[in-house]
């Protein structure tokens, strides 16, 4: 079976993300940049799909040139193909587009199964799987924390506000996973050396059949129009415990009526 | 002319979804708001939704919609948007909302606007407000194209009821096309004690600190005493020390509590988002550099499994008693 998963490079998120001040676009040049921590798990759970039907993993990306190095992080933890779609005319692309791109780029892989997070930690949209599987008229299974193929099925655990309900569909679908669904395996050495040698397929849009009029910033049906600091909290009192700690909260419970 | 505001309202058992009742309440302030229903109990919910607001409402009561995920009600709300054409499309950001609004905007080629806290009518234009990096920055982003699309995140907006007169109702057939997609075979609920976190006064909330699951037995003491309900962090979450629905935050619940109390967790950006609205802060951390101390009322640095325990003594002996 050939799974597809989609990564995303986004800015380091222990730092704090900036956008342009002119151009209202992701500040990308700053600090270093890391595999979305919840792609790790979309990984994860395509390996495992992977290695119980005999399969192979692709990982598709949308980003900018560096966007490889998360193609190749994917593909130390046992990825075997990668896809990158890159170009200048992409920046500023909206949800809609992004979706429109990927899409085009799982019709060329043409795998069983595509795999994504839910959202992206930077962004955190959460509508381009969905959209995808629309574009392709696949069935989407979304916020899975549980997955399982068997035979030409996908069965989930899809989230709930108060548990979870069991979701099913036929290949070939869409499934989104939850951070937690599994455990991420750390790149090996052996599984760094190998990944610089596996192949790596970079389509332009037009192979893509995308029109590059139609994508970037001036194909999004929405444009920022301002950027600011949102009011902040101030901090208030901070006292260190010397065993006086908790009757300090109680007092100011009993100040606030909880108590 | 006034702006037709087509909303999408989910049901909660015979209910309106909460989030439902609050994106109501914005479109009110928009123009006038035409409602889609798409539920076995749709009828059950005229008198309400006219309570809210609702000039027209779409019904679509077909069991279809209930036991299969987002396609078949993305392809009758298309329907309903070629037909009526819409200015704005407002969802709740639920599960189900992200992703019959993902799957619309890729049909008919509608923007979406995910995460937004407002929507604005600036001239003839509609400009969605979304907070970004955590809440840290408000972006304003106008919206462009034919019916733009915006999920609207839970207690954003107040819900408040209206009088108006009872909607016309317009029963919705099933689109005979319309493909069915997953199917829900199975609904599981975890049967939880107490109020419920996104409505209780009292939220007592863990993170790594308390670095055992079982010292989240504290935190249920504790909240116990105060009437108030527990919640947790991504990280405790993720590695499974608790169930899902007790995450606050980014991608769990948006809660807005008398008192928030949070035991052992750092403050990253992902958690404050979903906890900042609340009315009082108190912070238990080890580290004094922690972020949370910026942002808490009463800040304590030392050992939530050392204050909470002393805590929870105190309050006893206060004649405390949940």
């Amino acid at each position: 079976m050939k799974i597809a998963v989609l990564v995303k490079q986004i800015p380091d998120p222990s730092g704090v993300g900036k956008l342009d001040p002119h151009t209202h676009l992701l500040a990308r040049d700053q600090g270093e940049v890391v595999l979305d921590p919840g792609d790790s798990y979309g990984v994860e759970a395509a390996l495992q799909v992977a290695a119980a039907t005999q399969g192979e993993v692709v990982v598709i990306s949308m980003g900018p040139a560096k966007a490889v190095e998360v193609i190749r992080k994917a593909m130390a933890m046992g990825a075997s193909e990668g896809v990158l779609i890159t170009d200048e005319r992409l920046r500023g692309s909206d949800a809609l587009t992004t979706a429109r791109v990927l899409a085009a780029a799982t019709k060329k892989v043409q795998p069983d199964l595509l795999i994504a997070c839910t959202e992206s930690t930077d962004g955190y949209t959460g509508t381009v799987p969905s959209s995808i599987a629309e574009l392709l008229g696949w069935p989407s299974l979304t916020f899975a924390k549980q997955l399982e193929v068997s035979g030409d099925k996908v069965r989930i655990h899809r989230q709930t506000p108060n548990g979870h309900d069991v979701v099913e569909a036929e290949l070939p679908a869409v499934v989104t996973v939850t951070g937690g669904i599994n455990e991420p395996r750390y790149p090996t050495l052996k599984g760094i050396v190998a990944s610089r040698s596996r192949p790596l397929d970079q389509p332009t849009l037009e192979e893509l059949g995308i029109d590059p009029s139609a994508v970037g910033q001036a194909g999004a049906g929405q444009r920022i129009v301002s950027v600011e600091p949102a009011p902040q909290r101030a901090g208030g009192e901070v006292v260190e415990d010397q065993g006086q700690a908790a009757k300090r909260i109680a007092d100011y419970l009993a100040e606030l009526k909880v108590i | 002319m006034a702006k037709k505001i087509l909303v999408y309202v989910e049901l909660a058992g015979s209910e309106l979804a909460p989030v439902s009742l609050e994106v109501l309440t914005k479109a009110r302030q928009l123009g006038t708001v035409e409602v889609v229903v798409l539920d076995p109990g749709a009828s059950d919910a005229v008198a309400m939704l006219g309570a809210y607001g609702a000039a027209t409402v779409y019904a679509g009561e077909d069991a279809t919609y209930r036991a299969f995920v987002a396609q078949p009600a993305a392809a009758a709300v298309a329907a309903l948007v070629e037909e009526h054409h819409p200015d704005l499309i407002l969802f709740g950001a639920t599960y189900d909302g992200r992703d019959i609004c993902a799957r619309l905007s890729a049909r008919l080629g509608l923007t979406v606007v995910a995460n937004a806290i407002d929507v604005e009518l600036r001239g003839q234009e509609f400009t969605a407000v979304s907070s970004i990096f955590g809440a840290t920055q408000t972006v304003l982003i106008e919206l462009g194209g034919p019916s733009p699309c915006v999920l609207l995140r839970p207690k954003s907006v107040t819900a408040e009821s209206a009088s108006g007169p009872p909607p016309r109702v317009v029963k919705v057939p099933l689109p005979p096309d319309a493909p069915r997609g997953a199917r829900r075979v199975e609904s599981v609920v975890v049967p939880a004690s107490g109020p419920k976190l996104e409505e209780a006064k009292v939220v007592v909330s863990g993170g790594r600190g308390l670095q055992d699951p079982s010292n989240f037995e504290l935190l249920e003491q504790l909240a116990g005493l105060l009437h108030g309900a527990v919640g947790a962090s991504r990280a405790v979450v993720d590695a499974g020390w608790v169930p899902y629905a007790r995450q606050v935050g980014q991608t769990g619940k948006t809660v807005t509590p008398d008192v928030y109390l949070a035991c052992g967790i750092s403050g990253a950006m992902q958690h404050t988002v979903g906890m900042k609205g609340a009315k009082h802060i108190i912070a238990i951390n080890k580290d004094r550099e922690a972020p949370i101390f910026k942002i808490c009322d009463l800040g304590v640095v030392g050992d939530a499994l050392k204050v909470v325990p002393a805590l929870i003594s105190e309050l006893e002996s206060r004649g405390v008693a949940g």
